[in-house]
């Protein structure tokens, strides 16, 4: 018989330590196609879930593999979908689909080089923007961005409470290097942590009924008894599509708005690192993250005041606290391993005399210490 | 028509296509104004037909519960 | 008050529905809710999913659990559902673009799994809901505004697909002929594994007027002199079974494991029974 009992401390790759903290968050149904870099997260999700009585399916294509984690989903079964560039293009559709039908669900997307197949084996940050605007329409997003193994678990679990309080799809934007990195991780048992589930309690029977100053709907799971329709259109509180204008406005304006409204109520996280002094920061986030420690080690070393900002909520962007903490900045790096997608962010709302900067890499290799080393010295001269 | 059943119309719901009308064995109903009308209820022997075909839900034959 | 049936079975407070005049989908949305009312089956108990298009609208209207989802998916949903609430009894409703174009994979993959979901495809032979383009099961030779000089594709046997994929319960029905679609649909969800009902529609806005095959009335007509059962069918020779429609129960194989008994055995195996 086999034994399933997890040991607390382990050796993992950041794929293996989401699946491990997907479990932990309470899923059990997984649903995906395999696709380099992401696909020992499918693989460890169908060695793992049948262990904790959850179910894991390879679905013919990677439309059909965040489909079928929506319908577990609408089952009530905590669902997860990962996949990378390629396959995050093809899941749009129906990322849209979640956000208007407010399905909970967690799509990961570890990050390779692109466009198209570019680069399969390689890093990259190249679906930041996509994250942001991939699917058709005005929709809010949640992407979270995790920079090290034990951050994927822990950051894991809070995409899964973040998609059941909210009713929202949350996207865990992985990249190749926090993926494939190697480290220590404490799996936190379920007991030791704060696990959210979705509110079932429905307000008059009706599935998308709001009382006053309320944003998120209360459904019951497909079974439960009450009988009800869930519909990508845009929909009255039966959940029935509609073609009234009014109905509409205020559907899309709640969607949009329960994302702000409820920012700073858990779903804005950054970390900074030796900003109180310092007067050369450095935007970075996920896979940037280590090579940016090694340098404001270096040149903190060599005399130079640098910190690290890093949004771990990557969407909603933690623009407020950037701005105030720019304000002590002469210089703002921005680190990424793209053409500058967080960077048109940053420029958008940096204004006043804090320059901003750009470090940027889409060969396929990753930023060294030793650049943005030599970048911080060059601005200096 | 047969005791204890009824051939009732919801014409709200009728969009005139005459189905029922076609395939109605004893030339009970016509359409008029795009609606149906039962114009004979007396010949009605209630076999249904009109109901399993009607797309629109808008002719039926109710048995009368005791 | 509305039939009983309907009165049981249907949010009657949104009718009517949205079709047009002669439209066969109601026909057949009313043929899916006596087949559940005859089996017993309680509403809870049920899930409908939808895809897009003039068939999947049928969703809203069912009183069940209904899921109305995106181009093509309904059956990619349905198997999250189903492997997440085997005990629910999960109906698909598609139509022949839904299921066998954009949803063509998802079609032949539910049936080689043989997941127990029961697949009723409402085909019209059009895509009705974008005004008339030519589908996979628009006869070849037959137009649509797509196809205005006549459709040179080959058009697809639904049930021979499906059994071809592995299905293990195939068949085809059409909106004249109630009873036989009514029980094609109760066999489907009796049967446990992958069954796919190819319901014939009539779309006289599109397909008919394009086709300049007359009135609602008499492309019903055409159907219910076309359509021949299976039994007889086999007695007849193929010349004059040239551009008829054959209808009835066309494959049954009982033998096949369904695959949420077969993840079960996986749950077991790797020790998450306990």
């Amino acid at each position: 018989m086999p034994n399933n009992k997890q040991k607390r401390f382990q050796l993992l790759q950041g794929n293996e330590a989401c699946v491990e903290g997907a479990i932990a968050a309470g899923m059990r149904f997984y649903s995906g196609y395999p696709i380099t870099p992401s696909t020992e997260i499918a693989e460890r999700s169908a060695l793992r879930l049948p262990q904790v009585g959850g179910k894991f399916v390879q679905m013919e294509d990677e439309i059909a593999g965040i489909a079928a984690a929506l319908g577990a989903s609408v089952a009530g079964t905590k669902s997860m979908t990962a996949t990378s560039g390629p396959g995050f293009s093809l899941k749009q559709e129906n990322i849209g689909y979640a956000t208007i039908a407010e399905i909970p669900i967690v799509i990961v997307d570890v990050m390779r080089s692109g466009p198209s197949t570019g680069l399969p084996t390689s890093p990259s940050q190249g679906d930041v923007m996509q994250a942001k605007w991939g699917t058709h329409g005005d929709h809010p997003v949640i992407a979270i961005c995790p920079s090290s193994v034990q951050d994927t678990y822990n950051q894991t679990v809070r995409a899964f409470n973040l998609s059941e309080r909210f009713r929202t799809p949350v996207i865990l934007l992985m990249d190749e290097i926090v993926g494939h990195m190697r480290e220590g991780c404490e799996l936190i048992p379920t007991e030791e942590l704060e696990i959210h589930n979705r509110n079932t309690n429905m307000i008059n029977s009706m599935p998308y009924a709001f009382g006053e100053g309320q944003y998120v709907p209360h459904m019951t799971s497909f079974g439960d008894g009450h009988l009800y329709n869930i519909t990508g259109l845009f929909h009255d509180e039966a959940g029935f599509p509609t073609n009234d204008n009014e109905i509409a406005g205020e559907e899309n304006s709640r969607i949009m708005e329960k994302i702000k409204v409820y920012k700073y109520s858990g779903i804005l996280e950054y970390e900074e690192q030796q900003m109180e002094d310092a007067d050369i920061g450095i935007v970075c986030y996920g896979g940037t993250t280590r090579a940016v420690e090694g340098a404001i080690e270096k040149a903190r070393d060599m005399g130079y005041n640098v910190g690290m900002f890093r949004p771990i909520t990557l969407w909603p962007f933690p623009e407020h606290e950037l701005i105030e903490r720019a304000k002590q900045l002469k210089r703002l790096i921005v680190v990424e391993h793209n053409y500058g997608q967080v960077l048109l962010t940053v420029q958008g709302i940096i204004k006043g005399d804090t320059k901003v900067e750009f470090i940027g890499k889409v060969n396929g290799t990753t930023i060294t210490p030793d650049e943005i080393v030599r970048n911080i010295e060059e601005g200096e001269e | 028509m047969k005791k204890g059943k009824k051939l009732l119309t919801e014409p709200k719901w009728c969009k005139g296509c005459g189905y029922c009308v076609e395939w109605c064995p004893k030339k009970v109903l016509s359409i008029k104004h795009e609606k149906v009308v039962v114009e004979n209820p007396d010949d009605c022997i209630c076999c249904g037909l009109c109901e399993q075909r009607c797309p629109d839900y808008a002719i039926w034959i109710e048995t009368e519960e005791d | 008050m509305p039939s009983k049936l309907v009165e049981e079975t249907m949010r009657t407070r949104r009718l009517p529905h949205i079709w047009c005049p002669g439209c066969g989908h109601g026909i057949l949305m009313r043929d899916v809710c006596q087949a559940i009312s005859n089996l017993g089956l309680p509403q809870e108990e049920v899930t409908i999913v939808s895809g897009i298009g003039c068939s999947s609208r049928a969703a809203g209207y069912m009183n069940y659990n209904t899921l109305h989802t995106t181009h093509g998916r309904a059956i990619a949903f349905a198997t999250g559902i189903k492997m997440a609430k085997p005990e629910m009894h999960v109906i698909v409703i598609t139509g022949d673009g839904d299921a066998t174009a954009i949803g063509g994979n998802h079609l032949i993959h539910a049936a080689r799994r043989n997941i127990d979901l029961t697949v009723v495809v409402f085909n019209n032979s059009i895509y009705g809901m974008t005004g008339g383009q030519y589908s996979p099961t628009t006869p070849t030779g037959e137009k649509g505004t797509t196809a205005p000089y006549g459709n040179i594709d080959g058009d697809f046997d639904i049930p021979k697909l499906s059994e071809a994929a592995g299905a293990t319960f195939t068949g085809r029905g059409d909106c004249f002929h109630v009873p036989q679609m009514v029980k094609l649909i109760e066999d489907g969800i009796k049967h446990h594994g992958f069954s796919v009902i190819e319901g014939v529609s009539i779309c006289p806005t599109y397909y008919g007027r394009k086709n300049k095959k007359g009135s609602a009335v008499q492309m019903m007509h055409w159907q219910e002199d076309n359509c021949i059962d299976i039994k007889k069918a086999a007695k007849m020779e193929p010349k004059d079974l040239e551009g008829k429609i054959i209808l009835g129960e066309m494959h049954k194989d009982a033998s096949r494991p369904e695959y949420c008994d077969e993840y079960d055995k996986i749950i077991k195996k790797a020790g998450g029974d306990k």
